[in-house]
């Protein structure tokens, strides 16, 4: 048992934390620490100037850019890539489909399509969920049918996350109707430019036009674009939504969001022990999450996952949304703004549309329900 | 940055569950020791002396082993897994170290030598009724010539101790530690009993009892009994992890066995998603038990207090949690003293309110809370 890093480790630390706070683009940095909406535009300079420095998808292969390093070093990159206000790489790419194409695509998918994905050249979209496949997404009755070389998919998909912006779209499609819902599933990826491929906008209660439905009449997609074998999706989509859960406890961010909302609301919090009182406890809250994805990343040896990391998209988002929460409330009424047409850019303006927002952070990445039900099932064996 | 035990950590994690987990192995061998004073098994007091562990904390000049913190941790989690009721945390972590810290190199080694060959046990009497938590003494005082007057209570094997460690106002203010031992604790009026969770403490009232200053003579030590404090709010935390493991590994068994409606309880996710979430509160605090008791071998004060604060205030929201999910998701076996769950629940209730609950953790932590923006786990060196 050992407190300290290795002097490798903390000079890696170090690394990392002078790139980000003087290497990286000041003004996205900025955005991201009041709390304001990046543009598609800031997303995509932000991930190219990772990628530059070969800080984008370092849990890649390292033939498709990735790093080899060790799960320690890739928490210490992650953790100090957010405490620096710095947008983690975009999810769809680099942690979802990136790896899936990297350990199931063909030479030529991976050719085509993996240095793209890592640059955001491509943006890439989820079409996983649909209006009747939510957590039980082995439910879902989008179809693909062949025609010749090419397969014709008619259905809908939704919550697809910043869909307006997507190029590309991977998405599961039930490729045999007649067997267990599982095993009659594809993964096929899908070019949103194809006609018959439709995003319409949903609007939030935040307000915000985040997700969108993705409707699918007859579009032609040709055989290449095939992830794996015919029917083999459900095993593709396993594959991904294990390491997407890896990365959904945003541990450096919230803690990033904590700390500034005792310098905001510091004259609020002096007067109100109440509120300390709450603050104390989601620090250590924080804290003893943190401990445990260190715990699970220093423990990491071979492809086994260290049990205790369940408990991190589970708590970590818990967290997530009580940090929010006690943002809305240190606010008090000044919070009634919907953060539309401000110029001010006063943090308390757009508090409540981020707590309303952070809803589904307990609902996505597989609910925590989901998470619990895991718990229950794969580690204490009920 | 290293969660593991090394080999020799290992070893010693099995050397005691070999001795001591054995030995309450069968929850009725528990019940039998605590049943009659003096609430332990003294011939396992002894075995645990000859296998090193009363002495680990303790340098090898004052006849002890010269182990670390982790070491201390272990053998704390491995009683806390049984709910051995031998009196290693209040007589050697917490008695033992206030004389480790504070006495004399003749005083050391006479006590700790003792306490290591498991020929003595220690108390610390210190809290007093009408006060919580806390490093001084209120109503306890000490004249001029170190005799002392009062009344403590609560003081864990206080009438089986062969030293009693007493804290005590000085005549000029402050806190001090004096020994009574001897003929001068054959005239104190120790009145012991059994506590809610199978222990044993007493009631002890001092009237001119003659003493001894622990360390060359009588001085305001307060810091030191704070630090030494910390550490055993620290070891208590290792206990209590050790608790509830055991808690949700029964409480897992029971859900797998017991029926009802003609089905396994775990077929009810209503209790399922329950035993999830005491497997949630015991990971974090697993890891931040780790944590702190690391931070005891590479900090210094500031920074074991912080962190005994900050595993106190998590172990007594998960000691709750786990312990009191233990016993409703058992149903009514678990409120019989019989079965072991429901009395590791009073354990960990003892254990909460042994050197502070979560409410003292929160107005400590909450004295610093504007000291740093955010907390880094990793930079706790005492040179910071």
């Amino acid at each position: 048992m050992q407190l300290a890093l290795t002097e490798d480790d903390q000079a890696f630390r170090e690394e990392m934390r002078t790139f980000f706070t003087t290497e990286f683009p000041e003004e996205i940095r900025r955005t991201v620490e009041e709390g304001r909406e990046l543009t598609r535009e800031q997303i995509v300079e932000s991930q190219q100037a990772l990628n530059a420095a070969g800080l984008a998808v370092p849990h890649w292969p390292e033939e498709w850019g990735g790093r080899g390093w060790s799960e320690l070093k890739r928490h210490i990159w992650h953790e100090e890539m957010q405490a620096a206000s710095v947008p983690v790489p975009l999810a769809f790419n680099a942690s979802m489909i990136g790896p899936v194409i990297a350990q199931f695509g063909t030479q030529e998918q991976k050719e085509k399509f993996l240095p793209r994905t890592a640059n955001l050249d491509i943006w890439w979209s989820q079409g996983f969920s649909e209006p009747d496949a939510g957590s039980d997404l082995a439910s879902l009755r989008t179809t693909a049918v062949l025609d010749g070389d090419d397969w014709i998919v008619n259905g809908q998909k939704t919550w697809t996350t910043l869909g307006q912006y997507g190029d590309w779209i991977f998405t599961l499609v039930r490729t045999d109707p007649e067997v267990k819902k599982q095993a009659g599933i594809s993964m096929l990826l899908i070019d949103m430019t194809t006609p018959g491929v439709e995003v319409r906008p949903i609007e939030l209660i935040d307000g915000g036009h985040e997700v969108n439905e993705v409707w699918f009449t007859d579009v032609r997609v040709p055989g290449e674009n095939l992830v794996g074998e015919v029917n083999s999706g459900w095993t593709q989509a396993k594959f991904l939504l294990g390491n997407e859960r890896v990365g959904v406890a945003p541990v450096g961010a919230t803690k990033r969001v904590l700390a500034r909302a005792k310098e905001l609301g510091a004259a609020t919090l002096a007067d109100d022990p109440l509120l300390r009182a709450r603050v104390v406890e989601l620090e250590n809250e924080l804290l003893a999450l943190e401990l445990t994805a260190l715990r699970v990343a220093a423990h990491s040896a071979g492809a086994e996952p260290h049990p205790a990391s369940s408990v991190l998209k589970l708590k970590g988002t818990e967290l997530q949304q009580a940090v929010s929460e006690l943002v809305v409330d240190l606010g008090g009424p000044a919070t009634l703004a919907s953060g539309e047409g401000d110029a001010t850019l006063d943090w308390y303006r757009r508090s409540t549309p981020t707590y309303l927002n952070l809803r589904k952070a307990s609902i996505y990445g597989g609910s925590n329900e989901i998470q619990r039900q895991i718990i229950s099932r794969n580690i204490l064996g009920l | 940055m290293d969660f593991t035990y090394d080999d020799e950590q290992t070893a010693l994690r099995d050397a005691v569950r070999g001795l001591v987990g054995k030995a309450y192995a069968d929850y009725e061998q528990r019940r039998r020791a605590t049943r009659e004073d003096p609430g332990f098994d003294e011939k396992l007091w002894t075995q645990m002396a000859e296998m090193g562990l009363l002495g680990l904390p303790f340098s090898e000049d004052d006849g002890g082993v010269g182990a670390g913190p982790v070491e201390i941790g272990i053998v704390c989690r491995e009683l806390g897994r049984v709910l051995a009721p031998e009196p290693y945390l209040s007589s050697v972590v917490l008695a033992g170290g206030l004389v480790s810290a504070v006495g004399t190199p003749e005083q050391r080694q006479e006590l700790l030598g003792a306490l290591s060959g498991g020929e003595s046990v220690l108390a610390f009497a210190h809290d007093e009724p009408g006060h919580r938590w806390g490093a001084e003494a209120h109503d306890v005082t000490a004249d001029g010539s170190g005799a002392l007057t009062g009344t403590k209570d609560g003081v864990l094997h206080g009438a089986r101790a062969d030293v009693l460690v007493v804290s005590a106002v000085l005549p000029e203010g402050g806190t001090g530690l004096f020994l009574v031992a001897g003929d001068a604790l054959a005239s104190v009026e120790r009145s012991g009993y059994p506590t809610y969770d199978g222990g044993r403490a007493a009631r002890i009232t001092f009237d001119a009892t003659p003493a001894t200053p622990l360390g060359a003579s009588a001085a305001d030590v307060t810091a030191s009994i704070a630090t030494v404090q910390d550490i055993t709010r620290i070891m208590a935390a290792n206990e209590a992890l050790g608790a509830m493991q055991t808690q949700l590994g029964a409480t897992t068994e029971y859900l797998k066995s017991r029926k009802q409606f003609g089905v396994t309880l775990n077929t009810f996710q209503a209790l399922t998603f329950r035993a999830a979430d005491m497997y949630t509160s015991l990971e974090l605090t697993h890891s931040m038990v780790d944590w702190a008791t690391m931070v005891v071998a590479a900090g210094g004060p500031a920074q074991v207090a912080d962190a005994a604060a900050r595993a106190g205030l998590q172990v007594s929201r998960a000691g709750r949690h786990v312990g009191q999910e233990a016993i409703q998701l058992h149903g009514g076996i678990a409120m019989t003293a019989e079965y072991n769950v429901g009395t590791f629940t009073a354990h960990l209730t003892a254990l909460d309110h042994l050197l502070g609950d979560a409410g003292h953790h929160l107005r400590t932590l909450d004295a610093t809370l504007g000291d740093h923006g955010v907390i880094d786990p990793l930079d706790r060196t005492a040179t910071q």
